[in-house]
């Protein structure tokens, strides 16, 4: 599903990643670790299309609707409740049954009852659920995650590594972390960046 | 309605909302081209404010402004909060993102203007037919226009520079086009020079817009 070959990315002058080779097979679960700066968020955001290799070859074999993305950024508009966002992630990604899928993703992220407040309300946590919420609505084949587990409480924390537990027998995964221990014995390829 | 509409509809909808809720956008335009118009009812001497030429140009300098101030904000959440991607990721047609954000701003503009026309025509003088059609028409253009360097803006730390320096030349066409059709005896042609713009503008715009959003 994933095939990198000598893959490079530089801003400017500023190399981040040099001469990657990366195999991860559809349903794989890739776990890429390494200090600040190290270059994984870069690698996730060349994985989903956001940026586009300065050298090597990149192939994700995914349509675009078919990558779910978790940034540093919640990625859903403040001024907008958790429905309304998620009501236009909907649409963009032509999901049928919206509304159910949009309950059923609220109610096991905890944001049922804050469902109509403005996201400006939430705090760090929950709109990091929300923003997993949203990456997961269109049911992805391929979902990248960078820090999941930052700002989440113990319970949002538990509940991801149940999340994430299910989704890696499903679905194909790459996950950035600074907390590789919680979800390592899942990897089935292990990248280190340094 | 295609999907393509329905996308339209989805994204221009939620920058409505967002505006109803912050109300950030249209009354700084409402202040601004209310400011503009009095400071320049002060500024300029009586004797010229009888040039309809004269006359003409401050009621087009106050929309091109005004517009200019709304644009800098057009992308403002998504440029903040890194919305951009999150849209981009999407599987509906990229061009749909900027012709929504253009249909917003031409929401904007068309609430600014349904303000600043009869004030115009209160500190100076009334506003022909031909004015109001060459002012709707300029609308376009600058949203169309407006909405394509916004986000190109949008992805540079100078953006609030970057933006006027773009869209001003590019926008002399209009205040060509705009003052020619409020002043000249027969407008049609000058209207229809708005309409061109307008087409042309258009579809480059909805042509690029793909390639200013992706690396």
């Amino acid at each position: 599903m994933i095939r990198a070959r000598g893959l490079a990315k530089r801003y400017g002058e500023k190399e981040v990643l040099r001469g990657l080779d990366l195999d991860v097979p559809i349903g794989g679960f890739l776990l890429v670790t390494g200090k600040n700066g190290s270059g994984k968020s870069t690698l996730l955001r060349l994985l989903a299309g956001l940026l586009a290799p300065s050298e090597g070859e990149l192939s994700v074999d995914v349509p675009r609707g078919e990558i779910g993305y978790v940034g540093h950024e919640p990625l859903v508009y403040r001024e907008l409740t958790a429905v309304e966002n998620l009501e236009l992630y909907g649409r963009l990604y032509r999901i049928s049954e919206r509304k159910e899928r949009i309950g059923m993703l609220l109610e096991r992220y905890g944001l049922w009852d804050a469902r109509h407040q403005r996201v400006s309300t939430y705090s760090r946590g929950m709109q990091q659920r929300l923003a997993l919420c949203r990456a997961l609505l269109h049911d992805p084949a391929l979902i990248l995650l960078d820090e999941p587990f930052s700002a989440l409480d113990g319970e949002g924390v538990q509940l991801l590594d149940r999340e994430l537990s299910e989704i890696a027998r499903v679905r194909t995964l790459a996950v950035a972390s600074h907390q590789p221990e919680r979800i390592e014995a899942l990897a089935t390829v292990r990248l280190a960046l340094s | 309605m295609t999907a393509y509409a329905r996308d339209v509809v989805a994204l221009a909808r939620k920058d409505l909302l967002v505006e109803l809720r912050t109300r950030e956008t249209v009354p700084a335009m409402l202040l601004f081209v209310l400011s503009a118009l009095v400071v320049f009812h002060f500024a300029l001497p009586a004797s010229t404010q009888g040039s309809d030429i004269a006359v003409a140009g401050l009621l087009w300098m106050s929309i091109l402004f005004t517009a200019l101030l709304g644009l800098t904000r057009s992308f403002f959440a998504e440029r903040e909060h890194g919305l951009l991607e999150a849209l981009v990721l999407a599987p509906c047609e990229r061009s749909a993102i900027w012709l929504a954000k253009a249909l917003s701003v031409m929401c904007f503009l068309l609430v600014m203007e349904l303000i600043a026309i009869p004030a115009f025509a209160l500190f100076y003088e009334s506003v022909s037919g031909a004015t109001v059609a060459a002012v709707v028409l300029a609308d376009i253009g600058i949203a169309t226009v407006g909405s394509l360097l916004s986000a190109v803006a949008a992805a540079s730390r100078t953006r609030e520079l970057l933006l006027p320096l773009l869209f001003l030349p590019l926008a002399i066409p209009i205040i060509v086009g705009g003052v020619g059709a409020s002043v000249a005896d027969a407008p049609g042609r000058y209207l229809g020079f708005l309409g061109l713009y307008d087409a042309i503008f258009a579809i480059m715009s909805w042509a690029s817009f793909e390639y200013v959003v992706t690396e």
